[in-house]
């Protein structure tokens, strides 16, 4: 085979951005068990860590943008680097995206009430699962769990529109709660925006083995 | 590690070379000598001949009558000779070449030539006597003429020209060649147009070389062409030729050898050293000229 | 939609015993730019050669199948090779001007075929050289040798000299891979440029320059013709994994 030293790099290449993915499982996982057990160390670890994930994508942005500069690459090995250099910017914003959790966590503190009486939980699962599948099908270049990931989707896009009538009831009930309320709306909404990530991920999956994007090919 | 390839040597640090001190100085020694030998010759022979060569001996025939030596004859002969020989020998040398190096298709056949002109440059020239005299002087019926010298210094000299001529054709790249055929030439145009010009150089080695074999010739010529030349040359160029006559070489081993005539000896080969120095130089001029273009 | 200008099919190419090619059967399309690309000893050179007849100057070569240009049998009984070779041009690797002057270089081959006015060749070789965009530097030097030019500037004289024959077709074997960046980058250009008026085979080695200059591009691999397509799926999605494995140079 030729081109060892390229061959490498990818391979190299491939192991970051998985290393990546799992950093960024990592700091969702902690943002929902900290939001589940009101835990403000580990919310203030997760807001620290963070860093190393923007440091990642920076070191891997600058790895893809020399291998396009010193290999020409074409065909196969051009959708590999296109695809890593897309993933990780929906990787970086999940991990700020747990961020944003762990902050809102911090906010809510004592206050947390509503976390049994609305899907919220549930719905965290669902994404937290989207995203560990998400970087599975990269990791392996699975088209089918890719696939059956992006159609999981569809029951995130639910549970939060469940969540946002059961705050409407909560709003209608419980109005002094109301700031409190909103809090848990807008983590929602974060959820919901990492199963988007997600699904952005296995798009590109999906491109760098069969060339199309969203059905449409461009390379 | 090994000594003498240790780095530890420095760059300045020179070794004694006995032995290649000994080689130079046996090299230059001995070029002296040859340069020696070289300068030696030409004195003698321009110092024992030159004062043979007066206008009358350049320009008049032996007359028995007033006991004059003159190789106005033989200088003429010799011309023709070099004149016709070329003649003949020239385009069939060349176009043999040519044919040989670029339309001849069986590889077999081209060495088979190759090894027959090698050989044949070998030969020594009595044996073209020779042979000159059973075909040409006997066979055709030429009697001992200078035709019969011509036709048999072209087989002398024929080898040296299809190889010469070889050689230079071998030397044009291939590229030439291709770039003349992809546009579209014929075979004979890109030979008239482009590799003649290009071998023009080494032809015109072949024809310099032809006429240093040529003068030189002596033992073939006495066989065939005839001995000393009495008498001043014909105004007819044919009947000239039908004759017999002597070229220079062949009148300076008569007067040598059959009549002891040192002097006069000495005078022709003065003659005949400056016709060949001449020649050297023109050779030197025209590649020149060729070499600017 | 392009029409077919030269199309083979089934082509064999025997050296005496080796196979160089095997059942070829490619179109090559008029005015576009069809770039033959493969490793060393696929074959391609000795494609582009049997599209002039070059090859019938190599001694033990037997050819079977065919070879039309413009619908005419390349190879049949009556056809006249130097017409041929007139009609298909070639540009070689090493750029070889002849040990003549730039004038009389482009003049040659116009020569050759008949055109003996001064005037009439003065035009026809300021028009070559303007077309191989090698005007501007040479015209003040017609009469100097050919061979005082630079490397780059011998190749577009070549391929001047090419184009004064009024070709239809231009063949080019690796025009580029003597030369340094800059007169590449020129030739590439002038390449895109004469495509509009010929049709324009290339063989190169330099997969770039196959994906920037070529509308087509067929790959070549042990005399066989693998994959023939255009040149974006070629380098995006080649069918073959072969070709892709050649591209991506993980082999050759």
């Amino acid at each position: 085979m030729g081109r060892a030293n390229f061959e490498n790099e990818l391979k190299q290449l491939h192991s970051e951005i998985i290393e990546m993915g799992s950093f960024v499982e990592t700091a969702i996982d902690d943002s929902i068990k900290a939001f589940k057990g009101n835990d403000m160390e580990l919310c203030k670890t997760i807001i620290e860590n963070d860093k190393n994930v923007d440091e990642m994508e920076k070191k891997i942005e600058s790895k893809c943008l020399w291998l396009i500069a010193r290999e020409q690459p074409i065909a196969s090995d051009l959708r590999k680097i296109t695809t890593a250099l897309k993933i990780i910017t929906d990787m970086e914003r999940i991990g700020d995206h747990a961020v944003d959790i762990a902050e809102l966590t911090m906010r809510i503190a004592d206050k947390n009430t509503f976390a049994d009486s609305i899907h919220i939980l549930q719905m965290a699962t669902a994404a937290i699962e989207m995203v560990r599948n998400a970087v599975t099908a990269y990791v392996n270049y699975d088209l089918a769990l890719a696939k059956s990931t992006e159609e999981k989707d569809d029951e995130v896009d639910e549970y939060f529109i469940l969540i946002k009538q059961e705050l409407v009831e909560i709003f209608k009930s419980q109005p002094q709660n109301m700031d409190n309320a909103i809090d848990f709306l807008l983590i929602a909404k974060y959820l919901e925006r990492i199963a988007d990530h997600a699904v952005n991920i296995c798009e590109w999956v999906h491109f760098s083995q069969t060339g199309k994007h969203k059905n449409t090919l461009i390379f | 590690m090994v000594e003498s390839l240790s780095n530890n040597r420095k760059i300045t640090d020179r070794k004694k070379r006995p032995f290649e001190k000994l080689c130079y100085f046996f090299i230059y020694l001995l070029s002296a000598c040859v340069l020696a030998l070289v300068v030696y010759f030409i004195s003698v022979i321009l110092i024992k001949g030159l004062p043979a060569v007066t206008w009358s001996f350049l320009s008049t025939a032996p007359n028995p009558i007033k006991q004059t030596i003159g190789i106005f004859p033989s200088i003429i002969n010799t011309l023709y000779i070099i004149l016709f020989t070329l003649v003949i020998c020239v385009p069939i040398g060349v176009g043999g070449a040519i044919y040989l190096n670029e339309y001849a298709k069986s590889k077999r056949f081209v060495r088979v030539i190759e090894f027959a002109t090698e050989t044949l440059a070998g030969i020594p020239s009595i044996l073209y006597g020779v042979f000159g005299y059973v075909v040409f002087c006997v066979l055709f019926n030429l009697k001992v003429s200078l035709i019969a010298g011509i036709l048999t210094l072209t087989i002398t000299v024929l080898p040296i020209m299809i190889r010469t001529t070889q050689e230079a054709l071998k030397a044009v790249p291939k590229s030439y060649r291709e770039g003349a055929l992809g546009m579209g030439s014929t075979k004979w145009y890109m030979v008239g147009t482009i590799l003649l010009p290009s071998s023009l150089k080494g032809i015109l080695t072949g024809i310099i070389l032809s006429i240093g074999r040529m003068v030189s010739e002596s033992a073939a010529l006495l066989l065939v062409a005839g001995g000393l030349s009495q008498y001043m040359p014909r105004g007819n160029v044919v009947e000239q030729l039908s004759g017999s006559g002597s070229s220079l070489s062949v009148a300076l081993y008569t007067y040598a050898y059959s009549r002891g005539d040192n002097e006069t000896a000495f005078g022709i080969a003065a003659v005949l050293m400056i016709i060949v120095i001449l020649l050297n130089l023109l050779t030197r001029f025209i590649a020149g000229r060729l070499n600017r273009k | 939609m392009s029409e077919i200008k030269i199309y083979t099919k089934n082509l064999d190419l025997y050296y005496g015993e080796v196979q160089a090619l095997k059942s070829v059967s490619m179109d090559i399309l008029e005015n576009n730019v069809t770039a033959l690309i493969g490793p060393s000893g696929c074959g391609k050179s000795t494609y582009l050669k049997t599209l002039n007849r070059m090859n019938d100057t190599i001694a033990r070569v037997k050819i079977t199948g065919d070879v039309f240009l413009d619908g005419e049998d390349v190879y049949g009984k009556s056809v006249d090779v130097t017409i041929l070779r007139k009609k298909v041009g070639m540009v070689f690797q090493s750029p070889n001007p002849f040990p003549m002057s730039i004038y009389d270089n482009i003049a040659y081959g116009p020569r050759m075929h008949g055109v003996k006015k001064r005037i009439v060749l003065d035009e026809i070789v300021e028009k070559s050289l303007k077309d191989a965009a090698i005007w501007g530097e040479v015209k003040d030097r017609l009469k100097k040798p050919a061979l005082s030019l630079s490397g780059g500037q011998q190749q577009r004289l070549c391929i001047a000299r090419a184009l004064a024959t009024q070709p239809e077709v231009l063949l080019m074997d690796e025009p580029t891979s003597a030369l340094d960046p800059i007169s590449t980058t020129k030739i590439e250009e002038l390449v895109s440029e004469l495509k509009k008026k010929y049709s324009i085979v290339i063989v190169t080695h330099n997969m770039q320059q196959a994906a920037r200059i070529s509308d087509y591009t067929a790959f070549f691999l042990l005399g066989e013709l693998i994959e023939n397509n255009k040149t974006e799926i070629i380098f995006s999605s080649p069918k073959d994994t072969r070709t892709e494995d050649y591209i991506t140079g993980r082999f050759g």
